[in-house]
């Protein structure tokens, strides 16, 4: 069978096993053992030669529309679909054992799992987006049922957030759709590209297009100003939804962009490449400062998670192969870095009972483990050699230099690269401050006699820091795998 | 068979129904409920087994010229005796508050006339799904609103439930009005009563185009009165609220559809004649807008879920009316079909928690989650349906209308729209959020729920996904 195909029923299974009445953490955890393998199977069993989709399955669900449920994936969507597994399976470790309304809880988050897994495996634009939608009654049931704080308030900002972003983007879709010539529209994303190559979008139109999807997946990524529901929502989620959440359900909107936006109208693109770039200086400067001045770790995660996707739109917006490649590795590795951070966040606040910098303290002599991991996350999230956050912002800042418009002697998106530049500086304040304020100094009360990480527990945690650290040094090999379907993009191989 | 035997035999239940009250004494009127319901479905099933679709040929006279039997009727015809049929499941579940406000000490005295009704009240909107002759119409129209007129009001001991039926019968007699009015407009000037005939003599470019508008405006405020198009929605909320909620939702589904239709097939009438249509077109279009603004924005603030759904049912005449513009037929009937699962399963939940509950506010719902996890799990398929989430029958309908109105060019109407989307999530999750978040107050009780209620609350619930996921089957149908 279709390894695609399971890798989004095996986490639907389980729901429906946990709902009969199996035991819920451990065939969560089971299920997502499997996507790993799955995902581990799919890229090994994967074709590169020719660069395009692999594991191809349609089944036709609205033939008068052309919809079916098509799966296909190339290194790309492999690369977010393992991701999508390692994270999924680390955040059900990570989930604490007595959790009321067990059932519930981990049908939620195997529910978004499934979406996340469906969204990136789907080759059919109308799947590709109903997927991702799979994850919003989950993510409010989560946050609002079993998080933490003012729960409720940020469970409602990013349902109404995601849901009302989500439409501008069905809007953008759908107009999409109709700009292509009539015997030709498809929803179908392996031969879109063929058919704008063919017949291109009107100007006109593509540069309205291109800003509904620039909003739309823009919402969903937390482009400034459209950002205020991420950090909320990610402090008050319970530790598994914010993993699961920040690190790769919000991929999904760059993903979006790089599938959808910039190969089937980048004309469109070029049209707002300005705006996005001050929006983007405004994620990485405005909300890079903000994340300094956080005093509490869960906000200040949720900021820097935000701040990072500025990193992410600069190397779209530079439009050429280097840079997207950058983001397409940013994807990967930050989805891996957020994670960890947050679940060691998790850990901090389930051994000392609060996240507040004053509160915290010299933690590194009673848990040192954990000391270590999080010196590791913050290293990676902060973008130091040898991690993967190095490599693919160092492609997106090179990316970015070598492409705009000209403008002045230098042109925008060089002026915007070297702004976004301080970026780095910034975050390596925000990190190590937090890393000094809660591991190092004197022990704070709170602090005192806490245990480190039971070894049986460690394995999440290690994986993530190993994988980070693989991709670090080898991004090659993730590159390899992601540039076909990049350079697929005619618009892209013109310009080089 | 000719689908017309349909109809006879959904009256003959009624009267049937009326009969068995007389003799029923005292035994327990829940079984007569439960027959109605079996001949409800069984008359269904024959419908589908045995009807073939047969649209009225062009040169067709006497009763074949105003009795149309095309797929777009047959549709309508299932849609209301389903309708019906969960309407009267309801209607045991609302028996408790029903013997309550009548005669505590018969409770269930009159029990029968209240499933009679609804069963001769469906008659009159298959007549409305088939008839093609203004006159038929009205008459159909007229049936229905009849019946409503009793059953909104049925709870006679009930202020609430009086002052709906007073409201409901002064604007319905006026709607009655307009309606004659118009048509008689309409046969002025055209001399014909067929929506064939009218079709012909419209095409005619020589035709006093500002008399027959003027006769048209007049129906179009009679028809945007049945499918609770703003501006003239403003029975809506108290009628909605007031009435027995199974009338309710009769109302709020049945009513609205075959209004719909009957939309539909008056405006298609002008369509040889492009100037009109485009007028009568840009008519629909000023409706929409201004349905889509009020029943959005007067939702938000409900706090009382039978008020909610009242609201919401505007809301949705504003995007049933995005598909008439568009002329978008299987858009308009999708929707529709999405709408009934949906509102009746919320109706249906809804029922059974006030009677548990002793109330319709969203505070009655609140920790329903730990009190009954089916009941919640229903009533969280209804909203998540009716926000318009994917894997739901609603996100299929609200894609078929939003795509059809991208393509035709409306942006004003999908920009309104899409605002209409964003507070409606706003709106069906504050019921989410009670169910889910709120713990339940414990004097509530703990709710007892009836095989057959069950039943049908699982195929509704089966029928969201089903057409959720796999929408071509209704779409097959409408054509």
């Amino acid at each position: 069978m279709n390894p695609l195909n399971l890798l989004i029923l095996l986490p639907l299974a389980a729901v429906a096993g946990i709902l009969a009445g199996a035991p819920a953490r451990r065939l969560a955890l089971a299920a997502g053992a499997g996507m790993v393998l799955l995902a581990l199977l799919a890229l090994v069993a994967y074709d590169g030669s020719m660069g395009g989709y692999d594991f191809l399955l349609s089944i036709p669900v609205l033939p008068d529309w052309g919809i079916s449920y098509a799966l296909g994936a190339d290194g790309l969507s492999l690369m977010m679909l393992a991701l999508t597994a390692v994270v999924t399976l680390c955040a059900v470790a990570v989930a604490p054992r007595q959790v009321e309304n067990e059932k519930a809880y981990f049908s939620c988050l195997l529910l978004i799992a499934a979406g996340a897994a469906g969204a990136f495996a789907s080759t059919d634009l109308f799947f590709f987006y109903i997927f991702h939608e799979l994850a919003l009654i989950p993510t409010f049931l989560l946050i609002g049922m079993w998080g933490t704080g003012e729960r409720q308030r940020a469970a409602w900002k990013i349902t109404i957030y995601l849901a009302a972003g989500s439409f501008v983007l069905l809007v953008g879709l759908l107009a999409l759709y109709f700009a292509l010539p009539p015997d030709l529209r498809t929803f179908d994303l392996t031969r879109l590209p063929e058919i704008v190559a063919a017949s291109p979008i009107a100007e006109g139109s593509a540069k309205w297009i291109a800003l509904l999807l620039i909003l739309g997946f823009g919402v969903l990524i937390s482009l400034f100003p459209f950002h205020t529901w991420a950090p909320d929502a990610y402090a008050s989620a319970p530790v598994p939804a914010a993993m699961l959440h920040a690190g790769v359900l919000k991929k999904f909107g760059l993903y979006g962009l790089i599938r959808v936006a910039v190969p089937l109208v980048p004309e469109g693109m070029r049209v707002w490449t300005d705006l996005l770039l001050l929006l983007l200086l405004g994620n990485i400067l405005v909300l890079g400062l903000a994340t300094i001045a956080q005093r509490q770790l869960d906000k200040m995660l949720g900021y820097s998670s935000v701040m990072h996707m500025g990193y992410a739109f600069l190397g779209i917006a530079s439009l050429n192969a280097t840079g997207i490649g950058g983001t397409a590795l940013l994807l990967v590795a930050h989805g891996l870095s957020i994670a960890l951070l947050f679940a060691l966040a998790g850990e901090i606040r389930q051994r000392t009972g609060s996240l507040d910098f004053s509160d915290l303290g010299g933690m590194a002599t009673c848990a040192p483990f954990l000391g270590l991991v999080f010196g590791l996350a913050a290293f990676a999230s902060v973008g130091l050699p040898g991690f993967a956050n190095f490599a693919a912002e160092l492609l997106i800042f090179f990316g970015a230099f070598g492409n705009g418009a000209p403008f002045a002697g230098f042109n925008t998106v060089q002026i915007a690269t070297v702004l976004a530049l301080w970026g780095v500086v910034i975050s390596a304040v925000y990190m190590l401050r937090a890393y000094r304020s809660v591991f190092m100094g004197t022990t704070a009360g709170r602090c005192k006699g806490v245990t480190d990480l039971p070894f049986g527990s460690r394995w999440p945690l290690v994986l993530l820091v190993a994988l980070l650290l693989l991709a670090g040094c080898f991004p090659r090999w993730i590159l390899d795998r992601v540039n076909p379907s990049l350079k697929a993009l005619p618009t892209l191989t013109a310009q080089r | 068979m000719s689908p017309i035997l349909l109809e006879i035999l959904v009256v003959s239940l009624g009267f049937g129904l009326l009969l068995a009250e007389s003799f029923w004494g005292s035994k327990d009127r829940r079984i007569l409920a439960w027959v109605a319901v079996a001949g409800i479905g069984a008359i269904l099933l024959a419908g589908f087994a045995f009807c073939p679709a047969d649209p009225v040929a062009p040169d067709a006279r006497g009763f074949a010229a105003f009795y149309s039997a095309d797929a777009l009727a047959l549709f309508f015809k299932r849609f209301a005796l389903l309708t019906t049929l969960v309407v009267l499941v309801m209607s045991v579940e609302f028996l408790p508050a029903f013997g309550r406000s009548l005669e505590p000490s018969r409770p269930q005295a009159g029990f029968g006339e209240f499933l009679a009704l609804p069963v001769i009240l469906c008659a009159g909107l298959m007549w409305m799904a088939s008839a093609a002759d203004v006159i038929m119409i009205f008459v159909a129209l007229e049936l229905v609103t009849i019946c409503f007129y009793i059953l909104v009001s049925f709870l006679r001991r009930s202020s609430t439930s009086l002052e709906a039926g007073t409201k409901y019968l002064i604007l319905g007699a006026l709607s009655t009005g307009f309606l004659v009015y118009g048509i008689t407009w309409i046969y002025g000037v055209t001399g014909q009563t067929t929506l064939g005939g009218i079709a012909q003599a419209a095409a005619d470019p020589a035709l006093s185009q500002p008399h027959l508008l003027f006769g048209l405006l007049f129906v179009g405020i009679a028809l945007g009165f049945k499918v609770a198009a703003a501006p003239f929605q403003l029975w809506v909320p108290d009628v909605y609220q007031g009435a027995p909620t199974p009338v309710t939702a009769l109302l709020s589904v049945g009513s609205k559809a075959l209004g719909f239709v009957v939309l539909v097939r008056v405006i298609d009438a002008f369509r040889f004649n492009p100037e009109l249509h485009a007028k009568l077109l840009g008519g629909v279009a000023v409706l929409a807008g201004a349905t889509l603004i009020y029943g959005n924005l007067a939702a938000l603030p409900q706090n009382n879920l039978k008020r909610l759904l009242a609201y919401s049912s505007i809301a949705h005449a504003g995007y049933l009316l995005i598909a008439v513009v568009c002329v978008a037929g299987p858009a308009l009937g999708f929707y529709l079909a999405a709408y009934l699962f949906m509102t009746l399963l919320a109706f249906l939940v809804l029922t059974v928690v006030a009677e548990a509950a002793g109330g319709d506010e969203i505070s009655r719902f609140n920790g329903l989650a730990a009190r009954s996890p089916f009941l919640a799990l229903a009533l969280l398929v209804a909203m998540v349906s009716l926000a318009g989430l994917p894997f739901t029958a609603g996100f299929i309908g609200k894609f078929l209308i939003f795509a059809a109105a991208i393509e035709a060019g409306h942006w004003v109407l999908v920009t309104l729209g899409a605002v209409g989307v964003a507070c409606g999530f706003h709106y069906y999750l504050k019921v989410v959020r009670a169910m889910y978040w709120k713990s339940a107050d414990p004097s509530f009780p703990a709710i007892a729920l009836s095989p057959g209620t069950r039943l049908t609350i699982l195929f509704l619930i089966v029928a969201i996904f089903a057409l959720g996921i796999f929408p071509q089957p209704i779409l097959t149908l409408l054509r």
